[in-house]
């Protein structure tokens, strides 16, 4: 098998190590009673071995539930890791997500591996080590706190010494964690903290195989499908004959309205889909809402109401109310890759190559869909195209899954086409924001908040239903799973970020969770933040200027949180904010700020946009960010995120926009769905106030709800006219401007 | 039918129909992993190899077109041991997020290096214009492409 590795080490190098059988155990042997609550993801996979074993050679080897999505995860648990075990990086594998071998941590999502996964391996790597030490105690008659370890080797204050290598055979990682052995502090760290160069890299810049989309096992079938051509409809006939006329052809695969094609040849694949295309009859099918009144459509939608916040306070009749209604379209991830999966099914089992974000919980949708029990199907963990949340790259799985049952033995690749993508992965949902504010004597005394919008959550694993895309559309169809909203104590689904973080003295916040979905919705990249943060930080500007108050000012004044007001002074300092500045065409500026999903990391960010009065487009020349994300594993690799996220988030902000009628989705391309191309990216800077003695914050999607803020802030500041539905394209600002 | 075509300096023989797109060529028959499949429309960039020089969409380009051209993949550009200052300065940089564009951002640049002898943050932002990333990485691209062009006294 010509397969990828991100690995410094082959997995097998530690042969005879100290774990012969992977010992994972079943989730009601670990549900028992009494069991203590264990930090971060141990409390699920609470054995050491489940995380780290040491191999005869002196090597460690390091198991994560997280998968890499071009974010750099592996290169930092890698380095947690190997700072606590006291072995250099060199002598340290981590190893992709496998069903038959790795941690189940669900999803890698909500920017939360670096707390969940990170916090295992750092008390993991900590607990062996001390195994390890006492062990070697014995062995070296010295007194365990004596001795001084470095690069794997145990040395006693006479020059005894003992290797990792030597003590492998006798240390029992086989047992449960005890998570009291204390991490290194920060003061101590030699690899943590440091920008490590990622793992992934040099493959992808020399042509290495590093993706899904590159595996090429021996006797592979290259797979196509075709989709209904709006939601809903089924299939009444085709022309398979048509389709197996093209060479090499192996099966057409028809079932219920799933169709799909198996060639020898990719291009023979791609012809045959279209043969299958134009000989596919339809009938039936969705009518969708007018996009024209979308906003007006959701809003009026049966939904289940909640208060995700209520403080309250007098407001006196004479405070001044201002109000608006912010609104945000359906956006797509538009990945540059489509979906890719490849999958093999012989004597029974299915072994499934993915680039999804959980493939344990992949694996349970994928058994619900194909009538097997779980332990018969071994997910496979292989990065795609970026991942900015739940895409396509589920259905893809049991696409080829489907496939590979016409052709028992022989993998089978199946790889979307760029219209399959558009049409058929997952959207960020549309959202409408509605925002009161009353002041009284310059600062906010009430703040009412409600939003309207679907889930952001429609994964795999929903024990409601199967939310794989081919299972509702086979004989034996399938229903989606429940709508249900993330906890707010977990940090929201579509009200993530909807409470704001500052000190109103009355508040109320109203989540709204509209149960039909008109357009198929379900996580992107922040879920509900980037909306919410976009409405509610335009609306603190809009307070602003009603209060007469620079913005900077504005927010602090109603701040308490230090570590807060630290990332808005630090970002106005790195920007040079000059209060009271007057905005024009040639430059408007506007700041924004939150704390991700109120418990991960700080994030302020200024932006300078420009305008261009013919066409009304917007340009971001330039932006700013500040950022605390607590103690910093990867300086480099939390760069790259928020700078990331702050560039994304101009396109989505600027551009963005799923484009649908009453038939159905009309993105099929990227005509259709224009992105930012490199002449109008914006220059970025940013400053990381590390905290090394607080714990690590998430922070891979920290940047992009105050930057899509921000943007809006600087165009009202350099027009003065508040734009509040997205994108701001040059359509929407030239009509502005008049 | 069998296509005779230059990868890389080698003559390869290749069972394909004239009209086969060169993606799949590379991808399947000559096992290249460098170039991608994107869109399949010319609209994004990430199976940009060159022809003779000059940067082509895979995607779209069929072999039957090709004649004896030569065909430069990344992977002819440099290897993990001897890298092409390109790949060395993506690597120093740290310019990759996912890295599926990654592919064509450098084949671009290949070819924009190759044909003028200095180049600016200007020259490089529009050379690259017609190729989509998608993580934001694109500031990284280009400080990576200047060191590069530096490093080969292009600046």
């Amino acid at each position: 098998m010509n397969a990828p590795t991100l690995t410094r080490r082959g997995f097998n190098k530690g042969a005879g190590g100290i774990v012969l059988a992977f010992s994972l155990l079943p989730a009601e042997v670990l549900a028992q009673a009494a069991a203590a609550r264990l930090p971060g993801s141990l409390n699920n996979n609470r054995l050491l071995d489940a995380w780290i074993r040491i191999n005869a050679d002196g090597t460690a080897t390091v198991h994560t539930g997280k998968v890499e999505l071009g974010q750099g995860i592996l290169t930092a648990l890698w380095q947690i890791a190997a700072e606590e075990l006291d072995l250099p990086l060199s002598r340290v594998t981590i190893t992709q997500v496998d069903t038959s071998r790795s941690p189940n941590e669900g999803f890698t999502f909500g920017s939360q591996s670096i707390e969940n996964s990170g916090v295992a391996l750092r008390l993991a790597g900590a607990e062996a080590r001390a195994i390890l030490i006492e062990l070697a105690a014995k062995k070296l008659g010295a007194d365990a706190a004596a001795l001084k370890v470095a690069d794997g080797v145990i040395s006693a204050p006479d020059g005894k010494r003992v290797t990792y290598g030597e003590l492998a055979a006798e240390a029992n990682l086989k047992r449960e964690a005890s998570a009291k052995v204390r991490p290194k502090p920060a003061s101590e760290h030699k690899i943590v903290g440091k920008s490590i160069p990622r793992l992934d890299i040099p493959a992808k810049v020399m042509g290495g195989a590093a993706y899904v989309q590159d595996l090429r096992l021996p006797g592979m079938l290259h797979g196509r499908v075709v989709r209904p051509p709006r939601y809903g409809a089924k299939l009444e006939s085709v022309d398979e004959a048509a389709a197996r006329r093209v060479p090499g052809v192996v099966a057409v695969v028809r079932d219920g309205s799933f169709l799909g094609v198996i060639a020898e040849r990719e291009e023979n694949a791609v012809k045959a889909r279209a043969a299958l295309i134009a000989g596919a009859k339809w009938s039936g099918g969705d009518t969708l809402p007018d996009p024209a009144k979308l906003y007006e459509h959701l809003r009026s939608r049966p939904a289940q109401t909640t208060v995700s916040s209520e403080k309250k306070a007098t407001v006196l009749a004479s405070a001044k109310v201002i109000e608006a209604t912010y609104n945000k379209p359906y956006m797509s991830h538009a990945s540059i890759g489509p979906s890719c999966a490849v999958a093999q099914f012989a004597d029974g089992r299915y072994t499934v190559w993915s680039h999804g974000q959980g493939m344990f919980p992949l694996r349970v949708d994928l058994a619900k869909a194909l009538k097997v029990p779980p332990p018969q199907i071994r997910c496979i963990h292989f990065e795609g195209s970026g991942c900015y949340g739940h895409n396509g790259a589920d259905d893809a799985a049991l696409d080829a899954a489907l496939l590979a049952r016409a052709a028992p033995g022989r993998p089978v690749r199946v790889q979307w086409m760029r219209d399959d993508e558009f049409a058929w992965s997952p959207y960020g949902c549309a959202m409408s924001m509605k925002v009161k504010g009353a002041l009284d004597g310059g600062k906010i005394v009430h703040w009412d908040y409600e939003l309207w919008s679907n889930t952001h959550s429609m994964r795999p694993a929903n024990p409601a239903g199967n939310n794989l895309l081919a299972s509702w559309h086979v004989a034996d169809a399938q229903k989606h799973g429940s709508v249900t909203n993330v906890p707010i104590q977990f940090g929201g689904g579509s009200d993530r970020n909807a409470v704001p973080l500052y000190d109103f003295p009355s508040q109320r916040v109203v989540n709204h969770l509209v149960g039909e979905m008109p357009l198929r919705a379900s996580a992107l990249r922040t879920l509900g933040a980037y909306s919410n943060v976009w409405a509610s930080e335009c609306f603190m500007d809009e307070l602003a200027l009603a209060a007469g108050a620079d913005p900077v000012a504005f927010r602090l004044a109603h701040m308490t949180d230090p570590r807060a007001k630290a990332v808005i002074e630090k970002v106005a300092a790195m920007a040079n904010w000059k209060p009271g500045e007057k905005g024009s065409l040639s430059r408007g500026r506007g700041i924004a700020f939150s704390k991700y999903k109120n418990l991960a990391c700080y994030v302020a960010v200024i932006a300078d946009v420009e305008i261009d009065r013919a066409s009304g487009k917007v340009r971001v020349r330039e932006a700013w960010a500040a950022t605390d994300a607590g103690l910093v594993i990867n300086p480099d690799g939390l760069k790259n995120q928020i700078e990331g996220g702050i560039v994304q988030t101009a396109s989505w902000t600027l551009l963005e926009e799923v484009r649908f009628d009453r038939n159905g989705i009309r993105t099929r391309d990227w005509s259709g769905y224009p992105i930012l191309a490199m002449p109008d990216v914006p220059k970025v800077s940013v400053e990381l106030i590390n905290r090394p003695n607080e714990r690590p914050l998430g922070s891979g999607e920290g940047s992009q709800g105050p930057a899509g803020a921000a943007i809006g802030n600087a165009v009202a500041h350099a027009t003065g006219k508040r734009l509040r539905d997205l994108p701001l394209d040059a359509a929407r600002v030239k009509a502005a401007l008049g | 039918m069998a296509i005779n075509l230059k990868v890389n300096g080698s003559s390869r023989s290749v069972p394909a129909e004239p009209d086969t797109p060169l993606l799949y060529v590379l991808r399947n028959d000559l096992q290249l992993n460098g170039a991608k499949f994107g869109c399949g429309l010319a609209q994004c960039g990430a199976c940009t190899v060159m022809v003779d020089g000059k940067p082509v969409r895979s995607c779209v380009t069929q072999i039957g077109t090709l004649g004896g051209a030569e065909i430069t993949t990344i992977e002819g550009l440099g290897t993990a041991q001897k890298p092409h200052p390109l790949q060395k300065a993506f690597i120093d940089e740290q310019a990759v997020q996912c890295g599926y564009c990654i592919n064509g951002m450098i084949m671009s640049a290949k070819e924009l290096l190759d044909r003028k002898a200095r180049v600016s943050e200007a020259d490089v932002r529009d050379a690259l214009a017609g190729n989509l990333c998608r993580c934001g990485t694109h500031n990284r691209i280009v400080a990576a492409i200047l060191r590069a062009a530096k490093e080969m006294g292009r600046t």
